[in-house]
């Protein structure tokens, strides 16, 4: 199943690895070692950030450098600020509904 | 348009939970129907140019209302919300879930918690949404897509606030 942008942001560890990547292009053994952890526990941790595009492997030689993808973060970024723009719609037109019902009323 | 009342939308990516604030120029009683009230919630629950239909709505712990969202060329989005707590005026709890139309849950949902109070005639209104997957938040908005052209211009301008 596709990893879910929720579930991988969600993860302190990866968080800390999207903070360190942004900064600077990482191989995973590079990772293993600033974060003090296995190797199989840093690939788990970028399986899941890959699967939902929010790191990019790229080969240089025999290493493969996982960058950070502002763009996956920044679709997610665009799709709650429609998500808030529609209840902004949704409130002016209950402001209108109320201020109908009030005249009503008088 | 209504510049003094207060409007928060904020999200909290880690905890996978959506705050929304908004204040009302009306007294609390009338702010709860609009909420809890199925001929109200149509007239203004879905963002122009969709439109929010009711097929049924029973508001009391346990019940549940079963509703659509209707676009422009008449294509529904059916769900269902059931109501899992309830303090008049005050507060309620529901849990959010997009159906068929014969009422068929797709589940997980998401839960939404709303509170409501009132000073000097304003009515504030807290709405907390928690959603186990983005994806399914995602789909919250599945319904919404047409209209969205028309506020392109004005979700430029909310992408520069925010940024």
């Amino acid at each position: 199943m596709k990893q879910d942008i929720f579930q991988a942001i969600a993860d302190p560890t990866r968080r800390a690895i999207l903070t360190l990547i942004a900064i600077q292009a990482l191989t995973p053994n590079a990772m293993a070692e600033k974060f003090d952890m296995t190797r199989q526990a840093v690939s788990k941790h970028i399986k899941v950030l890959h699967e939902c595009e929010l790191i990019k492997p790229e080969p240089s030689g025999r290493e493969i450098y996982y960058h950070f993808n502002a763009k996956k973060m920044q679709e997610f970024d665009h799709w709650l600020a429609q998500f808030r723009q529609n209840w902004e719609t949704q409130f002016n037109q209950l402001d209108q509904l109320l201020t109908t019902i009030k005249e009503q009323k008088q | 348009m209504n510049n003094d009342l207060l409007f928060d939308f904020n999200v909290d990516k880690t905890a996978k939970t959506v705050y929304i604030t908004r204040e009302f120029n009306a007294g609390q009683s009338l702010v709860w129907d609009a909420f809890t009230k199925a001929e109200l919630l149509d007239q203004w629950g879905a963002p122009a140019p969709m439109r929010a239909k009711t097929k049924y709505m029973n508001f009391e712990v346990g019940g549940r209302r079963f509703y659509a969202m209707v676009s422009p060329d008449g294509q529904e989005r059916w769900a269902v919300q059931e109501f899992t707590s309830i303090t008049p005026k005050t507060n309620f709890k529901m849990y959010n879930a997009f159906a068929d139309k014969d009422e068929n849950r797709e589940l997980p949902g998401s839960e939404w918690d709303y509170n409501f109070s009132e000073q000097n005639g304003i009515t504030k209104v807290h709405i907390t949404i928690y959603n186990e997957s983005f994806e399914r938040l995602e789909k919250l908005l599945e319904g919404f897509k047409i209209g969205f052209a028309m506020t392109l211009k004005n979700l430029e301008d909310l992408l520069a606030s925010l940024s």
